[in-house]
C-alpha cells in the first residue's frame, strides 16, 4: 500500500524540514559507536581467507594437512565445506542474484576467476596462528590465460570465463560460450529518419576505469553457530534480512535459524548489498565449535569485494541546427567482474533519461572479466553512461555554439514526457533543477586563465520497497521508532523526525532503533534511495495507528465519540461542547494511564511502497588546470538537485556533497590498475587516490523540492542523483579549460599533460 | 484493455518481438498471468526480472495494482541501487 500527501495548507511542519542534530552522532564523534570490527565475544576465533594470486587459474588441488596442525588452528574450510548450488535466481537483496554466483563468489570452487577471490578460509585462537595456517595451505594451480579488458573479453578469441555463459538476448541462441552475458536494447523512434533529419551529427568514444565505492570501513564480522543450530551474526551491512537471506542458501540453512544483528556502518554506497564473509565465518564457526570474528584489511576490500564497471561507450548524436536533438545512438560495454551482473541495463534506462527524443537505439552489453565481480556503486551504472552521454551533449553546444543549460533545458523531459526506459513522467522537478543552476550566481562569474566551466545533468529511478517499522509509547510519552535498514546517510534521524511530526513530539523525544532480524519484520536493505521514502511511509503510518489509537483512548476517558477528539501538538483535545471543562490529555497523560485504557500503546506497519520518484541533479563545476603538470583544481562546485522534500535537509545537503566528492574522485584519480598478470596494483588508500577534504572546494548544494504526492511529507530518494553528474561536469569544465576534449577516466596529470603537449 | 508495452530486447525475446499487447486484466497478477499463458516463461520473467510502471508510476511486486481499461503499463528491467 501507498500514502498520500495530505498537508493543509494551514498545517506548517514543525519537525519535518528542520534540522535537529544526529541521535548517533555523539557516539560516532566520541568513537563509542560499535561498528562491525568493533564486536567481541568470550572465546572468539580469528578467521583469516587464504586468496589467490592469479587472475584466472583452475584449481587442481588443495592442502590443508599442515595448516590444521598449526597450534591453535581450529577450523579450515574450502568450497567443499559449501553445498554445490544450482543455478537460480533469488532475491535477497534489491533485485535477483545467481546464488550459485553468489556462493562462488564467496569462495571459489573449481576455478579462481580474479586475483584475490576467496579458495581457503581458516579460524584461529591467534592472528597470528591463521595467518601462519594460510601460509601452510598448499593450493596447486593451472594458471590460465585472463582477460580484464571489457572490448578484449567480447572478442571471439578471448579466454572464456565460463564454459556455461551464452549470450543472452541475440535472436539465435549461440553455439559457443562467451564472455558477453548479456545484450540488451532499447529503442524508439526510427533511428535512420533522426539522424537524417539532423544538421549536425557528433560522434564519440568515451572509456571509465573501475572504480570502488571506498567506504571507510571494511568488511567485518562476528558469527556464532551454536551446537543447536541456532546461528548469530553480528554484521556490518546495508541490510541484515539480506545478509540472513544469502547466508541461508549459500550454507543451506533455515533463515529462521539466522538471526542477525546490524552494526553501525561505516560507508557502503552500494558496495554492501551483498555477502562476502558472512557465510565463510559462519561455516568456521559451524566446524570450530567457536565464534568467529573476520575483519578484512583495505588491500582485500580492493582485491575482493565489488568495484563498479570499467566501461567503453560509444555515443553518436543528431541535432538540429537550433538545437534540437533528432537522434541518439548509444553503446554501452560494461565489465562485470567474474560474474555476470554489471549494472549496463541501468546504465541503458538512465543514459537518455534526461533527455527528450523522438529517435534512439541503446545498446548495452554485461561482459565478465577476470576482475573482482562488481557491485552496487551509488546509482549503479548511471555515473558511466552519463559521462558519455553528458561529455557528447556538450560537444554538441560546443559545436552548435549553444549555452550548454540552455540545449539541455530546449530537449529536458517534463511531466507528461515519455522516458526513455517507458513510463511517463509526472511530478518531475527535472527543469527547476536546470533553473536553479542557470540562475545561480556561480553560473555568470568570470573565469580566468587555465579555467574552464562545465555543465552536467544526471537522473536515478529511485525505488520503494516492502519495509516495516513500529512506534512504541514510553510510560512518561516519549517514543521508539524501530526500523529494520542500517542507517548509511542519515536516515535514522529522519525516522524519528516522521515520528515526532506525526506524534506531535519534539524530536528529543522520539529515539530511532535499528533493530535485528527477530525483532523487527522484514525490510529491504537499505538502497536505491529507497529507506527515508518507503521506511518513512511505514513510520508515518505507524505514528498514525498510535495517534488513532491515543483518540481512541481520550475518547473513552471523556465519554465522548472518537471523533470528537482531535489529535495537535502532542495532544489530545475534546472538541464536544458537552466536556467543555475536558482538559487536554498529553502523550504522556495518556501514556501513564495505558494500562486502564487497554495495555501498551504500539503499533507496527509493513507495506510495498509504491510510487517513487525519480531524483534529477544538475551540476556546474569549475576547473583549474596546471599546464606545467596537468593537475586539475576543482576551483567550485554547485549541484542543484529535486529531492521532493528534504526531511532533513543537513542529511539532503550531505548526501548532495558527498556524491559529488566520489563522482569528481571518480573523474580525476580513481582506478584499479593490474599489472600484466592481473593484479591488481593499487590496492591501497596511498595509490588509489580518493579525495580528501584538501582537494576540494565547499561544494555548494541546492535543494530544489517538487513534493512527491505519492509520499506523506513528498519525500524523493535522495542519495544516489548526486553522483551522476559530476564525472561529466568535471570533464566538460576541463575540455573548456584547456581546448580538448578527453574521454577517457580518470583524467589524472600525465594524461593531460600529454593532451596539452600534443595541442 | 489496458495496454502493455515493452520496449527493451530482452522482454521481446518471449514475445516474438512484439513490444505492445493489449491484455485483459484488472490487475497486475491477471496482467501477469495472461502475459505467462499466452506467451510462455514471459509472465515469470516479468514476475522476477521486471519493474511495471502504470500509468507512470513505478510498481514493484504489486500483484493487487489496479489496472483500468485504459492504462498504460511499461515493463522494464528491475531496479537496484547503491
Amino acid at each position: 500500500m501507498s500514502d498520500v500527501l495530505e498537508r493543509p495548507a494551514d498545517s506548517p511542519l514543525k519537525v519535518v524540514g528542520t534540522r535537529p542534530i544526529r541521535p548517533d552522532g555523539v557516539d560516532k564523534v566520541t568513537g563509542a559507536a560499535t561498528f562491525g570490527a568493533d564486536f567481541s565475544m568470550p572465546g572468539m576465533l580469528v578467521g583469516k581467507i587464504k586468496r589467490s594470486p592469479h587472475a584466472h587459474a583452475r584449481i587442481v588441488s588443495i592442502e590443508t594437512k599442515r595448516a590444521r596442525a598449526v597450534a591453535g588452528v581450529k577450523a579450515i574450510v574450502t568450497a567443499a565445506d559449501f553445498p554445490d548450488l544450482a543455478s537460480e535466481e533469488y532475491e535477497g537483496g534489491e533485485s535477483a542474484s545467481n546464488l550459485r554466483d553468489l556462493s562462488l563468489n564467496c569462495m571459489a570452487r573449481g576455478k579462481a576467476l580474479y586475483d584475490g577471490h576467496a579458495v581457503a578460509a581458516v579460524a584461529a585462537t591467534t592472528a597470528a596462528a591463521a595467518d601462519e595456517a594460510l601460509e601452510l595451505i598448499e593450493v596447486t594451480y593451472e594458471v590460465l590465460p585472463h582477460v580484464i579488458d571489457v572490448e578484449e573479453a567480447m572478442s571471439h578469441d578471448a579466454p572464456v570465463l565460463h564454459a556455461h555463459l551464452f549470450t543472452e538476448g541475440l535472436e539465435t541462441r549461440p553455439e559457443t560460450p562467451s564472455n558477453i552475458a548479456q545484450k540488451n536494447e532499447l529503442a524508439r523512434g526510427d533511428l535512420a529518419a533522426g539522424f537524417a533529419a539532423a544538421d549536425v551529427v557528433m560522434e564519440g568514444r568515451y572509456t571509465t576505469a573501475a572504480v570502488h565505492q571506498g567506504y571507510i570501513e571494511p568488511h567485518a564480522c562476528v558469527a556464532a553457530f551454536a551446537p543447536d543450530g541456532q546461528c548469530q551474526v553480528w554484521s556490518s551491512s546495508q541490510g541484515q534480512f539480506m545478509v540472513r537471506t544469502y547466508c541461508a542458501k549459500v550454507l543451506g540453512l533455515e533463515a529462521s535459524n539466522i538471526r542477525v544483528t546490524p552494526a553501525e556502518i561505516g560507508g557502503g554506497f552500494g558496495g554492501k548489498t551483498t555477502v562476502y564473509l558472512e557465510p565463510l565465518a559462519l561455516a568456521l564457526s559451524r566446524q570450530s565449535g567457536a565464534p568467529v570474528k573476520m575483519v578484512m584489511s583495505r588491500e582485500e576490500v580492493f582485491r575482493a569485494t565489488g568495484p563498479t564497471s570499467g566501461a567503453v561507450m560509444e555515443v553518436t548524436l543528431g541535432a538540429t541546427a537550433d538545437g534540437r536533438i533528432t537522434a541518439a545512438d548509444v553503446v554501452l560495454k560494461y565489465q562485470a567482474g567474474a560474474f555476470p551482473g554489471s549494472p549496463v541495463g541501468a546504465g541503458s534506462m538512465t543514459a537518455l533519461a534526461c533527455y527528450d527524443i523522438e529517435n534512439f537505439h541503446i545498446t548495452g552489453y554485461d561482459v565478465v572479466t577476470n576482475s573482482p565481480k562488481v557491485a552496487a556503486y551509488r546509482a549503479p551504472g548511471a555515473p558511466i553512461s552519463a559521462f558519455a552521454v553528458e561529455s557528447a551533449i556538450d560537444e554538441l553546444a560546443l559545436k552548435l555554439c549553444m549555452d550548454p543549460i540552455a540545449l539541455r533545458e530546449k530537449n529536458a523531459v517534463r511531466d507528461g514526457v515519455k522516458a526513455a526506459y517507458g513510463p511517463t513522467y509526472r511530478n518531475i522537478g527535472y527543469v527547476e533543477t536546470l533553473e536553479a543552476i542557470r540562475d545561480h550566481p556561480h553560473y555568470r562569474a568570470p573565469i580566468g586563465p587555465n579555467q574552464g566551466r562545465g555543465v552536467a545533468v544526471g537522473f536515478w529511478f529511485n525505488i520503494g520497497g516492502e519495509s516495516t517499522a513500529a512506534v512504541h509509547v514510553n510510560e512518561d510519552g516519549s517514543a521508539v521508532v524501530v526500523t529494520g535498514n542500517p542507517d548509511i546517510g542519515g536516515s535514522r534521524v529522519s525516522m524519528a523526525m516522521m515520528a515526532a511530526e506525526v506524534l506531535g513530539l519534539p524530536i528529543e523525544k522520539v529515539r530511532p532503533i535499528v533493530a535485528d532480524t527477530a525483532s523487527i519484520g522484514f525490510s529491504m536493505l537499505t538502497g536505491g534511495s529507497r529507506t527515508t521514502f518507503a521506511t518513512g511511509m511505514a513510520v508515518t503510518q505507524a505514528a498514525r495507528k498510535i495517534v488513532a489509537d491515543l483518540k481512541q483512548r481520550a475518547a473513552g476517558i471523556w465519554s465522548v465519540a472518537a471523533e470528537a477528539v482531535e489529535w495537535k501538538d502532542g495532544a489530545a483535545h475534546c472538541l464536544d461542547p458537552a466536556k467543555a471543562d475536558a482538559q487536554p490529555l498529553s502523550l504522556a497523560a495518556l501514556a501513564a494511564r495505558s494500562a486502564r485504557t487497554g495495555g501498551p500503546i504500539t503499533a507496527e506497519v509493513s507495506l510495498t511502497a509504491q510510487g517513487a520518484g525519480p531524483g534529477f541533479a544538475a551540476h556546474i563545476c569549475d576547473v583549474e588546470v596546471d599546464p606545467e603538470t596537468g593537475h586539475v583544481t576543482i576551483l567550485r562546485y554547485t549541484a542543484a538537485q529535486d529531492v521532493g522534500r528534504a526531511i532533513h535537509p543537513a542529511y539532503v545537503e550531505g548526501q548532495i556533497q558527498g556524491g559529488v566528492a566520489q563522482g569528481i574522485g571518480w573523474a580525476l584519480n580513481e582506478e584499479y590498475v593490474f599489472d600484466r598478470l592481473g593484479r591488481m596494483e593499487n590496492a591501497g588508500f596511498l595509490d588509489y587516490r580518493v579525495p580528501v577534504a584538501s582537494d576540494l572546494p565547499m561544494i555548494e548544494p541546492i535543494i530544489v523540492e517538487v513534493a512527491n504526492p505519492r509520499h506523506p511529507f513528498g519525500a524523493k530518494g535522495v542519495g544516489e542523483a548526486p553522483i551522476v553528474p559530476p564525472l561529466a561536469a568535471v570533464a566538460n569544465a576541463v575540455r573548456r579549460a584547456i581546448g580538448v576534449r578527453m574521454t577517457d577516466l580518470p583524467l589524472s596529470p600525465p594524461k593531460i599533460r600529454a593532451v596539452i603537449d600534443a595541442r | 484493455m489496458p495496454r502493455v508495452v515493452a520496449i527493451g530486447s530482452a522482454a521481446r525475446a518471449f514475445t516474438g518481438g512484439a513490444g505492445e499487447i493489449e491484455v485483459e486484466a484488472s490487475t497486475v497478477a491477471q496482467m501477469i498471468a495472461v502475459l505467462e499463458s499466452r506467451f510462455p516463461g514471459f509472465g515469470d520473467h516479468v514476475e522476477r526480472r521486471m519493474a511495471i510502471a502504470i500509468d507512470g508510476e513505478i510498481h514493484q511486486d504489486a500483484d493487487g495494482a489496479i489496472l483500468n481499461p485504459h492504462s498504460e503499463v511499461y515493463l522494464f528491467p528491475r531496479i537496484g541501487g547503491g
